[in-house]
């Protein structure tokens, strides 16, 4: 019991051309575009110093911010998990933060607290350690705008499963440590590796934050994304794009990493939801 | 415990601190003569207007893409499914140069819309076109859960009470899925009004008309003006909380109303 056919077809087509130009067009343009001038031009760009340098960079950025916001998220969800204390969910709504935000007032909030016209300011100007308009700030701002991904993927997980394992785990003379890494992890490792794709596909592509803070000195505190819109605005496009593949490889890569671990998730035959990558980062 | 509060109070609290101590220092009347300029008018105009737009186009095409994802099939649905995440995956950056070339009028759609008179490249419409893009998940991952949990009880109940299929789908199922489409508006349009990266090389950025206020926010920071621009970014924030608070309400009654 289901819709006449022509109606079938007529929404089939509708849905597919607005998904074909808002989602598949935009891959072809992307590759079409880096490629254009031939697969020479394009090894070429991606290796001009400046490139790789602003390639080193976003490495560098991601290597710091995913580890360290990976603990975080550990430590977090499992304080909000498995136990009851004053203020959790205020802390829930802190670790919201960086999501309600724009990416530019993220930005904002850093270069207000390291400029040189902060409180910090003058102390760190006499001390000639930069931070805004240099590598450090931009890793900074790297960690604040993907530090919720993990925590928010582990939190409902960890509260689905409930502490009982650990408590039994603890009844049964195991410490902390080894609680936490032979009975707490191994229940949530597809979704911790699935909050670690998303921070570091958000952490390699940031843009607005990262913008804000960088100073866009070449070869010294550009990104990837930072380095794409240099080459845009200069005009030189098809470089631009060879910088914009690269990261879209990145994300198709994401994204299929998503749809395995959906898959073996699954297939575990686990009670673990299936969670949309919008609907993980952003449920209340 | 105390690593996670250690930390947050560094990477969070602080810096969110330091925004709003900032403008304490500028005075009351300053504040407001930057908040209400022309200028700011301008941007919050172009920036919440075309938030609502494309947050509304979203919710409708939205509701298209999950029905059809979710009750037909078709080849190549599971490869439309997972691409359906790209615009949440994809660095902002990159979209925003993707969607310029794709629209500027030698590109993909604008070689053809310009002869038109659709001129959407550099124009308010780019920035439409590129919140679209930025929100299109976000109505299709909330409304897909709930129409996969619908239980066709209730259509085949409705069906053999004589409900024509319009009327059931308009009386049984609809009213199920308007508390997901309003989270999912509520997303898209959050999203949509502080997005800066994919919007700004679409629009050309000309002070009065394409200007958005992420963007000028960007611009005041570049002169210099940190009073100005964290002025500013308190402003966004409040109108964000607002809108939201409204749209929470709306949720809220259609809960109460609907299920």
């Amino acid at each position: 019991m289901t819709e006449p056919r022509w109606v079938r077809v007529l929404l089939i087509s509708s849905a597919l051309l607005f998904l074909g130009v808002f989602l598949v067009l935009p891959l072809i343009v992307v590759f079409s575009e880096a490629f254009k001038k031939g697969v020479e031009v394009y090894i070429e760009s991606v290796r001009e110093p400046d490139a790789a340098a602003a390639i080193r960079l976003t490495l560098i950025a991601a290597a710091i911010a995913v580890p360290l916001n990976l603990v975080f998220g550990v430590a977090a969800a499992w304080a909000i998990a498995k136990f009851q204390f004053p203020g959790k969910s205020f802390l829930i709504t802190l670790i919201d933060l960086p999501f309600s935000v724009s990416p530019v007032i993220s930005g904002l909030i850093f270069v207000l607290l390291f400029g040189l016209q902060s409180w910090l300011g003058p102390w760190l100007s006499e001390h000639d350690i930069k931070i805004i308009f240099a590598v450090p700030g931009i890793v900074l701002a790297t960690i604040f705008v993907t530090f919720p991904f993990v925590a928010r993927e582990l939190i409902p997980l960890m509260q689905s499963q409930g502490s009982e394992e650990e408590e039994a785990a603890r009844t049964l003379g195991a410490g902390g440590w080894q609680t936490l890494w032979r009975v707490t992890l191994p229940n949530v490792k597809w979704g911790l590796l699935y909050g670690v794709i998303l921070c570091n596909a958000r952490a390699m592509g940031e843009f607005g934050a990262v913008s804000v803070v960088s100073g866009h000195i070449r070869g010294y505190t550009n990104t990837i994304p930072l380095h794409a819109e240099i080459l845009y605005n200069e005009y030189n496009s098809t470089a631009a794009f060879a910088m914009a593949s690269l990261l879209t490889i990145l994300t198709l890569v994401t994204i299929a990493l998503k749809a395995l671990i959906d898959w073996k998730s699954q297939v575990e035959a686990r009670e673990v939801p299936e969670r949309p990558l919008v609907e993980a980062a952003y449920e209340h | 415990m105390g690593f996670t509060v250690f930390y947050l109070s560094l990477i969070v609290l602080i810096p969110l601190g330091a925004a709003f101590l900032k403008t304490f220092t500028m005075g009351w009347g300053q504040f407001w003569e930057t908040v209400t300029g022309a200028r700011a008018l301008a941007s919050y105009r172009l920036s919440i207007g075309a938030s609502l737009i494309a947050a509304s186009i979203n919710s409708v095409m939205g509701l298209l893409a999950a029905w059809v994802l979710v009750r037909y099939e078709f080849p190549g649905k599971r490869i439309v499914d997972a691409l359906v995440d790209l615009p949440f995956a994809l660095p902002t950056a990159v979209a925003g140069i993707t969607l310029t070339a794709m629209f500027a009028g030698n590109g993909w759609m604008g070689s053809w819309l310009e002869p038109l008179g659709i001129k959407i490249a550099f124009t308010w419409l780019g920035v439409v076109v590129a919140l679209t893009f930025i929100g299109l998940p976000f109505v299709v991952r909330t409304v897909q859960p709930v129409l996969q949990e619908l239980d066709p009880e209730f259509e085949e109940a409705a069906a053999t009470l004589g409900a024509s299929r319009w009327q059931s789908l308009r009386r049984v199922i609809f009213p199920e899925l308007l508390p997901p489409l309003l989270t999912g508006f509520a997303l898209a349009f959050a999203r949509a009004v502080g997005e800066y990266g994919s919007v700004i090389f679409i629009s050309g950025n000309m002070p009065m008309k394409t200007e958005i206020t992420p963007l000028l926010i960007v611009t005041k920071l570049a002169q210099y003006d940190y009073t100005g621009a964290t002025a500013l970014a308190v402003a966004m924030l409040a109108m964000s909380f607002v809108l939201l608070l409204f749209i929470n309400m709306l949720q809220w009654w259609s809960r109460t109303r609907y299920a």
